[in-house]
């Protein structure tokens, strides 16, 4: 019983920290909170439920295109709306109530053309599920692991080692002196953008793959999950974020496994609360000194 | 164009006032179906969540996201005192509006220290909470069945007829547009624009920031309190589906699209997407999608809102007609 729940806890809190992560990268170079983070993690088992079922095309390629549409669309709203936003230099609440207000055009464009039921994604992956004594981890579970842990390295090794992500970082320490130094700061975000989406989208489909169903509800609760990810681990911080996701999800599996159901998402909501008060930087985030 | 619509607006300020409030008190005479004057109350409830929305968000520049959660907390506990209790709407409407503010204290003084979009977050978290608190204590919320039969507002066995209920609302909304009017142009109004613009300038001038954010949290909550109280007494039946979050983006649609910092900006925002809904109602499945587009579509032109970011007594000022007596005698009327 006990290691099923940290079975179960692990796979949740994989796919947490990978949404928490893609949020915390925007974040990190725009300090923007994307709302419409959640939008997209619902939008790619959508493209896959209507690939796979619809089209029945073949799980992987939906998969791939699933994360790129995804992908596209976040670099896109980033390219549209939230760079004119920037060049109008209205203030970063404002370019936070537009991604309020695509992912609002998103969720509820999926309720009008899917319906607000619950729709079936397959979750036969093809792997075999592990017996570890009496704890089972299926298919899924192994897949849902691997994955993040390969796509977190991956992004770890592109924020810290690369020169886009010495771009990135330098972006988000200050845009004007990154301009000055030759770096295409608005390129950047967008690609950013692009990833964080993909993230969200990965995990979003992951997830659903792991329920083996989808339905609208889920965007409001990742969303509130990821923030309380992205606040535990502190704020803007890529292994925080990761921390932080795994933690939301060991902490979420086992109060529902072993105290009650009934509050099971209100309890990130007590974390974020809690933790703001006492912490607001979060478990590995830095203190930012505000400057005249 | 747009300058000499701004200063044909600045000029005739009063009477354009004058004259929307003629409109909204001659409403209910020419209209007298219940379904238009259910409208206008709607609308008119709208303004109030908007209008005390736009004091936290528009004056004091803190993006409050889950503001449902407050409308909620109005809404029941002006039924838990109604259906239990027997007590007076005149009682329940106050009892809401403490009972609100005491929340708005409860989760402002330990939050408001961090800076603006850690509070969008918390409100979020806040109304949430809400929610899934109405919906588990059961004892005293009935959970998901919902509070039925909540007493209509008047005494005792004499209910008061849709008419006049739609003007005792309108009567709520009026004056607390003059409160705000009059708060914004007094000195506390003055700290709160201070904080809004420049915190760490506002403190070094004696201003506690901290201070006036937990004052204006407060405040805010109480007038959404009690748009939750009125609210629960008109409808009649109050369940935790009216206050989630997708309640809460719309009233913040309505105080943004309207527009921040302006009054007339809430009724705007609020009487607009409460009334092409039902000019809509064949498309009632995107209506959401239509706010959301109108809310992209605001920021892209008016980070502000339609009628965010006017100054009209400066404006005045430009034109030349503002002596400083003047302005201040006509801001003190406007509402």
């Amino acid at each position: 019983m006990f290691l099923q729940q940290v079975f179960n806890g692990l796979t949740i809190g994989m796919t947490y920290a990978l949404v928490a992560v893609g949020f915390s990268m925007v974040y990190g170079v725009l300090e923007l909170a994307n709302f419409a983070n959640g939008a997209f993690y619902i939008l790619a088992p959508y493209i896959l439920f209507l690939m796979f079922s619809s089209m029945s095309w073949g799980l992987l390629p939906a998969i791939i295109l699933a994360i790129i549409v995804t992908g596209v669309v976040g670099a896109l709203m980033d390219h549209f709306i939230l760079a004119t936003i920037r060049k109008n230099k209205a203030p970063v609440s404002s370019s936070m109530v537009a991604t309020l207000g695509v992912s609002t055009v998103i969720t509820n464009g999926l309720i009008a053309i899917f319906g607000s039921d619950t729709k079936p994604i397959p979750s036969n992956v093809g792997i075999d599920s592990i017996h570890i004594s009496t704890a089972i981890l299926t298919g899924t579970q192994v897949l849902i692991i691997i994955a993040a842990v390969i796509i977190m390295v991956v992004l770890s090794l592109i924020v810290y080692k690369t020169k886009l992500g010495s771009a990135m970082r330098s972006i988000a320490q200050n845009g004007t002196a990154a301009r000055m130094m030759g770096v295409n700061v608005n390129s950047i975000i967008t690609i950013t953008f692009f990833i964080g989406s993909a993230c969200a989208a990965i995990a979003g489909a992951m997830t659903s793959m792991y329920y083996g169903s989808v339905d609208t509800m889920l965007y409001f609760s990742v969303s509130v999950k990821t923030f309380a990810s992205v606040i535990l681990g502190g704020i803007g911080s890529v292994p925080g974020a990761m921390l932080g996701g795994m933690l939301i999800g060991m902490l979420e599996t086992f109060i529902t496994g072993y105290v009650t159901s009934a509050y099971r998402d209100t309890i990130s909501f007590m974390i974020i609360i809690v933790l703001l008060i006492v912490r607001p930087t979060g478990l590995l985030g830095q203190k930012k000194i505000t400057k005249v | 164009m747009a300058r000499k619509i701004l200063q044909g607006w600045a000029k005739w300020e009063k009477y354009i006032n004058a004259f929307l409030l003629l409109v909204a008190v001659v409403f209910p005479i020419l209209f007298t179906r219940p379904y238009l004057i259910n409208v206008g109350v709607m609308c008119l409830i709208y303004v109030l969540l908007s209008l005390s929305l736009n004091i936290l968000t528009g004056y004091m520049g803190i993006t409050g996201l889950g503001w449902a959660g407050f409308f909620g907390i109005g809404a029941y506990t002006a039924a838990i005192l109604a259906t239990r209790f027997q007590v007076n709407f005149l009682l329940t409407f106050l009892a809401a509006a403490v009972v609100s503010a005491i929340f708005g204290l409860i989760i402002g003084l330990p939050t408001l220290k961090l800076s603006g979009r850690y509070i969008a977050i918390v409100t979020m978290a806040f109304c949430e909470i809400m929610r899934t608190l109405e919906v588990n204590l059961d004892g005293l919320t009935r959970g998901s069945r919902g509070i039925p039969n909540i007493p209509k507002i008047g005494f005792g066995e004499f209910n008061f007829s849709r008419t006049v209920q739609y003007y005792l609302i309108l009567a709520i909304v009026v004056l607390t547009m003059i409160v705000i009017t009059r708060l914004m142009n007094s000195r506390v109004g003055r700290g709160i624009l201070s904080v809004k613009d420049d915190d760490i300038a506002a403190s070094a001038m004696g201003v506690n920031p901290f201070r006036y954010k937990v004052m204006t949290f407060a405040i805010a909550a109480m007038f959404a309190g009690l748009a939750g109280a009125f609210y629960a007494h008109y409808i009649g039946f109050i369940d935790p589906t009216s206050f989630t979050f997708d309640q809460s983006t719309i009233i913040i649609s309505m105080t943004i699209i309207g527009g921040l910092g302006n009054v007339m900006g809430s009724v705007l925002g609020a009487v607009t997407l409460t009334v092409l809904p039902e000019i809509l109602r064949p498309l009632m499945d995107v209506r959401q999608i239509v706010y959301g587009v109108l809310m992209v579509i605001t920021m892209l032109v008016r980070p502000m809102g339609v009628l965010g970011g006017f100054n009209l007594r400066h404006i005045r000022q430009q034109m030349g007609i503002g002596k400083e007596e003047k302005a201040r005698e006509l801001s003190s009327t406007e509402n």
